[in-house]
């Protein structure tokens, strides 16, 4: 990898669970608990894993969008985890996000040309006359056309509403931008669409994508290396080619044994998992996974695996054959 | 086609329409198929193709207004539903022909104890005492393979995880013993581990119980590992039907191609980094401003003066491979 542009350490975020009248706490959801990566400059990172094991909530704590209870984030070197409100804003034009639901993320009562012009006029970058002009530009970049800027949330489609909310993060030239399940709502042809323009405009400018997603096709598609969560931890990293080719933690093998392929020659529906993913406010004890692994160990059951090196920068959190995870 | 005997379901020229401020559009346009005993047909569509209409249709649970059945035959077994009056329909609908849906928690009463919502649509449709039906609730949740049967009867939905959920769903949609089972986007709403679980279980279900199953679904994948035959609709109507072999193998209608080509595929072994995807240009129409000929002519490769002019027929290329397109022969050879 190159030079980091984000370094994550250790990030933890815990939630409080109260009940009762008195509201005490009864529990605590560990829904980021010890999370390391780095993101390099113009790399993408994938980050997925099924519905709850925190990968939304690293995107958002990377962006300070919700205060991680510890752990440190680090951009371009400088340490941004616990800077005030005011000593983070000038960061904040360096991160930007896409969020997955194109109509719930833009005010319906503000124009497509104003809510991509806005956060360009909150920073002060463009004066009336150039501001329009930037808007305008930044329109044809994400493939709509300028003469769209008066028009409302509503008068655009699915997909063209996502490349308003992309042109909107592109708006004030970021170096990070996160995107959090920004296919997931759209239809398959037009999810090609987004990819695809997403893809192009990281190879224009440079950009790093920290790229969340629940659909491993679609990672496969976008990123350069990508990272495997499951209840609140990363339990495998590795480029891109490298974990499709050679899983190694039984949990990427079975994600990846789960998505039905589309060739009715290859058949082969075979759950390798049984029940489901267990509540993150009492985590299993030691590897979190151990409660639905077909080849878990005693050890298994109170020793939590590390993430460690298996080679040429694969990690995998595993205690099999030595902590490299197993093999296929 | 086997013979006639063998038909659990056949639909006949079924036409939907919903009238709106905005106009009439017609959901489901002149749509024809049929399901035979044990079979698993998939309708496969984006957003708004007139899958999940056809659904409602089957079941005639159409919101009524807006929406009307306007036209065509439902056969089920032999009868057509279309003719039933309401009270004839409530005995078949959960009973012979029943449907499961994408969100199990809104189509579960939350009040209402699993056990007792099952034992409600069994007594409903069978003369047993609440004691037997209560025995058969057991029984469907272990068929569905809920751990502990007894105890997760006796439970609210709240207190089960999706999965289950959808499990407790299905046993109540095949307590009956339907002929036929609907099941619009049964896993869209799930994690893909408990997709792939809830699948082999729908289709072990059916292999044992030997139902028709209409499986509607927007995934490509979902389909090629659990149907015998499809159905590709586009602003609703059929564009294309086929074996599911003989679609992957070589798609007739370039929609279907594009589709295709469109979905993201996980590696087998290695992609070249960040890959391009091939995508289909536009947007899905409005239907209720349709162009007169051919609905996809405004964003097909293909496209000549004539698609814009005259939707073309629907017409078998060889098995019971049906395409309508004007340019079906040439959709190989260009991609």
């Amino acid at each position: 990898m190159t030079e980091a542009l984000l370094e994550v350490t250790d990030l933890k975020k815990h939630y409080p669970v109260r009940a009762g009248v008195l509201r005490r706490q009864v529990g605590t959801v560990h829904a980021v608990d010890g999370v390391s990566f780095a993101l390099g400059i113009g790399e993408t990172l994938g980050l997925v894993g099924e519905s709850g094991c925190g990968k939304s909530t690293v995107a958002r704590s990377v962006l300070r969008l919700v205060e991680p209870t510890s752990g440190q984030i680090r951009l371009d070197g400088e340490d941004i985890t616990h800077l005030s409100k005011t000593a983070l804003r000038p960061h904040r034009r360096s991160m930007q996000i896409v969020f997955q639901d194109p109509f719930a993320s833009l005010n319906p009562r503000m124009t497509a040309g104003d809510i991509v012009g806005e956060p360009i006029a909150v920073h002060g970058l463009a004066p009336g006359k150039e501001l329009d002009a930037r808007v305008a530009r930044l329109f044809e970049q994400v493939g709509l056309r300028p003469d769209q800027m008066g028009n409302f949330p509503h008068q655009f489609s699915g997909g063209q509403r996502q490349r308003i909310c992309i042109a909107r993060a592109l708006a004030l030239e970021p170096r990070l931008i996160v995107c959090d399940e920004p296919v997931s709502a759209l239809d398959v042809s037009i999810q090609a669409q987004v990819i695809n323009l997403l893809i192009d405009l990281q190879r224009q400018h440079g950009f790093s994508y920290l790229f969340i997603a629940h659909d491993l096709a679609v990672v496969a598609h976008i990123s350069h290396r990508v990272a495997v969560m499951y209840l609140g931890r990363i339990v495998e990293i590795a480029d891109k080619d490298e974990l499709f080719r050679n899983p190694r933690h039984p949990y990427t093998q079975a994600l990846l044994a789960s998505v039905p392929i589309a060739n009715p020659l290859a058949k082969k529906l075979a759950p390798l998992v049984d029940g489901d993913v267990p509540s993150p406010v009492n985590p299993p004890s030691g590897c979190a996974f151990h409660t639905r692994c077909r080849f878990a160990m005693e050890r298994c059951k109170t020793e939590r695996p590390a993430l460690l090196d298996a080679g040429d920068g694969h990690q995998v959190a595993c205690l099999l054959n030595d902590g490299t995870g197993r093999g296929r | 086609m086997a013979d006639k005997t063998d038909l659990v379901l056949d639909v006949k020229n079924l036409k939907t329409v919903f009238f709106t401020n905005s106009g009439l559009f017609k959901a489901v346009d002149d749509l024809s198929f049929s399901v035979r005993r044990g079979e698993t047909l998939a309708i496969v569509g984006e957003s708004g193709c007139g899958k999940s209409v056809t659904a409602l249709s089957l079941m005639r649970l159409v919101p009524d207004p807006p929406g009307r059945i306007v036209g065509g035959s439902v056969a089920l077994e032999g009868t057509d539903l279309l003719a039933l009056d309401e009270s004839e329909m409530r005995s078949v609908r959960g009973n012979r022909i029943s449907m499961i849906f994408q969100e199990p928690m809104t189509s579960l009463n939350p009040v209402m104890r699993i056990g007792d919502q099952i034992v409600e649509a069994v007594r409903l449709h069978r003369n047993i005492s609440s004691k037997e039906a209560q025995g058969i609730a057991v029984e469907m949740l272990r068929l569905v393979r809920i751990p502990e049967p007894a105890r997760r009867a006796r439970e609210y939905p709240h207190q089960l995880s999706g999965g289950m959920r959808q499990r407790a769903m299905i046993a109540m949609a095949l307590a009956c013993r339907p002929a036929l089972l609907i099941a619009d986007e049964p896993t869209t709403a799930l994690d893909v581990t408990i997709q792939a679980q809830i699948l082999a279980l729908i289709l072990d279900l059916q292999k044992e119980l030997g139902t028709g199953l209409v499986l509607i679904t927007h995934d490509l994948g979902v389909v090629a590992q659990t149907a015998q035959r499809v159905i590709v609709m586009y602003a609703g109507r059929k564009v294309e039907e086929a074996s599911v072999e003989a679609l992957f193998a070589a798609p007739k209608h370039p929609y279907t191609r594009g589709l295709m080509a469109s979905i993201p595929a996980v590696p087998a072994s290695g992609v070249a980094a960040q890959a391009r995807l091939n995508e289909i240009p536009g947007t899905v129409p409005s239907l209720v401003r349709l162009p007169q000929g051919c609905a996809f002519a405004p964003r097909c490769k293909l496209a000549i003066k004539r698609c814009e002019a005259e939707y073309p027929p629907l017409s078998d290329w060889g098995g019971g491979h049906l395409a309508a397109c004007w340019r079906a022969e040439e959709v190989a050879e260009v991609a």
